[in-house]
């Protein structure tokens, strides 16, 4: 037996993915395409969002999606359906995105070409957290079935989330969420976030929504 | 035919039926990567223990991180290598004063710079991965 060595590594296990990341986002960044990040758990409503996000922004703003839902193409073909142009990345089984898998999406789609690129993240509330996309916006939904406690349980993706969606609120008068708890424990993670309320089954508060999304496109591109 | 995520396969329930999660399995592939690059850069035949400083803003939990390299490092110089991992500290920096302060994730919220009470600050470490150093035969 040798004796024992003390080797420096000193490497940032994400640097790869963090050097990338800036990367996608200096590249948009030139081609005035504002990339968001859109998070949650399964079935929590993403794919819903975006089809109201397709319908409110119709005529306004010129969007694309990428998505990485690792079950199927379902996702990708229910958004093309709606004559928006979708990508579909095959993630490998992966829980989240990388910005690596970013660039191959981007690289798939005319970037110029768009306002606003929304990726459909995979639905879970801890990888994607950690694993910068290089998008400019990032936005979680968390959706009232899965109750009022879940900043407890994953307090980063609270923590780095611009925009906060409540969605399901039909729900509402059937659970004893509290909305008003919610809020306090989010934003005792993160006070910059924005919280919105929306049911993306009636409507309600979509109106919100893509008033936000215009006005950060806007801001985004300098206009305001 | 729908298939499961990394994360997923192996998400079975433990015994108080608690998820039990797959989430560390990536970032434990990277260490792992990154450790045999420098065994190997160093001649080493063996690697005894890492050290990884991880900040406490990560949701991640370090009996799982040391429970996947375990599996992951079966049959290379790293198999049964020991992760030390220290959590280190979150750190903020004052927009106004630029003095660097430590934070507490619970109260994230009510960042207040105790040099001169400005509430907007910037993070500058809790996020990290960083594999310091290792001890290798
Ligand atoms: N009641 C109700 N159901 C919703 C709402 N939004 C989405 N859903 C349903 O929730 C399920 C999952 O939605 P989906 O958009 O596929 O979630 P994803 O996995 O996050 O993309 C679908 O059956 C939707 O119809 C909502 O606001 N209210
Ligand atoms: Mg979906
Ligand atoms: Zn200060």
């Amino acid at each position: 037996m040798g004796d024992i060595r003390l080797i420096e590594v000193k490497e940032e296990i994400l640097a790869d993915n963090i050097k990338v990341a800036a990367g996608v986002r200096e590249r948009l960044q030139k081609a005035k395409t504002m990339l968001l990040n859109l998070m949650s758990s399964p079935g929590s409503g993403k794919t819903s969002l975006i089809l109201r996000t397709v319908e409110g922004l119709k005529g306004s703003l010129r969007l694309g999606v990428i998505e990485a839902d690792i079950d199927s193409t379902v996702d990708a073909e229910k958004v093309a359906a709606r004559g928006i142009p979708a990508i579909q990345l095959r993630t490998g089984g992966f829980c989240h995105l990388d910005a690596t898998m970013v660039t191959q999406g981007i690289d798939a789609m005319a970037v110029n070409e768009f306002d606003l690129v929304i990726i459909e993240n995979v639905g879970n509330l801890v990888c994607p957290a950690e694993f910068d996309t290089g998008a400019h916006k990032n936005v979680m939904i968390l959706s009232v079935p899965e109750g009022d406690d879940k900043p407890f349980k994953y307090p980063l993706m609270f923590s780095i989330c611009d925009l906060l969606l409540v969605n399901k609120i039909d729900y509402l008068s059937l659970s004893d969420f509290d909305m008003a708890a919610l809020r306090g424990r989010v934003l005792a993670l993160n006070p910059r976030i924005t919280i919105l309320e929306v049911s993306c089954k009636t409507g309600a508060g979509i109106e919100g929504w893509i008033d936000w999304l215009k006005a950060e496109v806007a801001a985004f591109k300098g206009l305001k | 035919m729908a298939r499961a995520g990394a994360c997923d396969q192996i998400v079975n329930k433990g015994d108080e039926g608690k998820d039990i999660s797959m989430h560390e399995l990536p970032i434990t592939e990277s260490i792992l990567k990154i450790v045999l690059k420098h065994a190997k850069m160093n001649s080493a035949r063996k690697v005894m223990a890492i050290h990884l400083q991880v900040g406490k803003l990560s949701d991640l939990e370090d009996d799982w991180i040391q429970r996947y390299f375990d599996y992951l490092s079966k049959g290379t110089l790293a198999e049964g290598a020991m992760l030390k991992i220290e959590r280190t500290p979150i750190m903020v920096q004052c927009n106004a004063c630029s003095t660097s302060y430590k934070a507490e994730m619970a109260r994230m919220g009510d960042l207040v710079c105790p040099a001169c009470g400005e509430k907007d600050g910037t993070l500058l470490s809790g996020r990290e991965y960083y594999i310091k150093e290792m001890e290798v035969q």
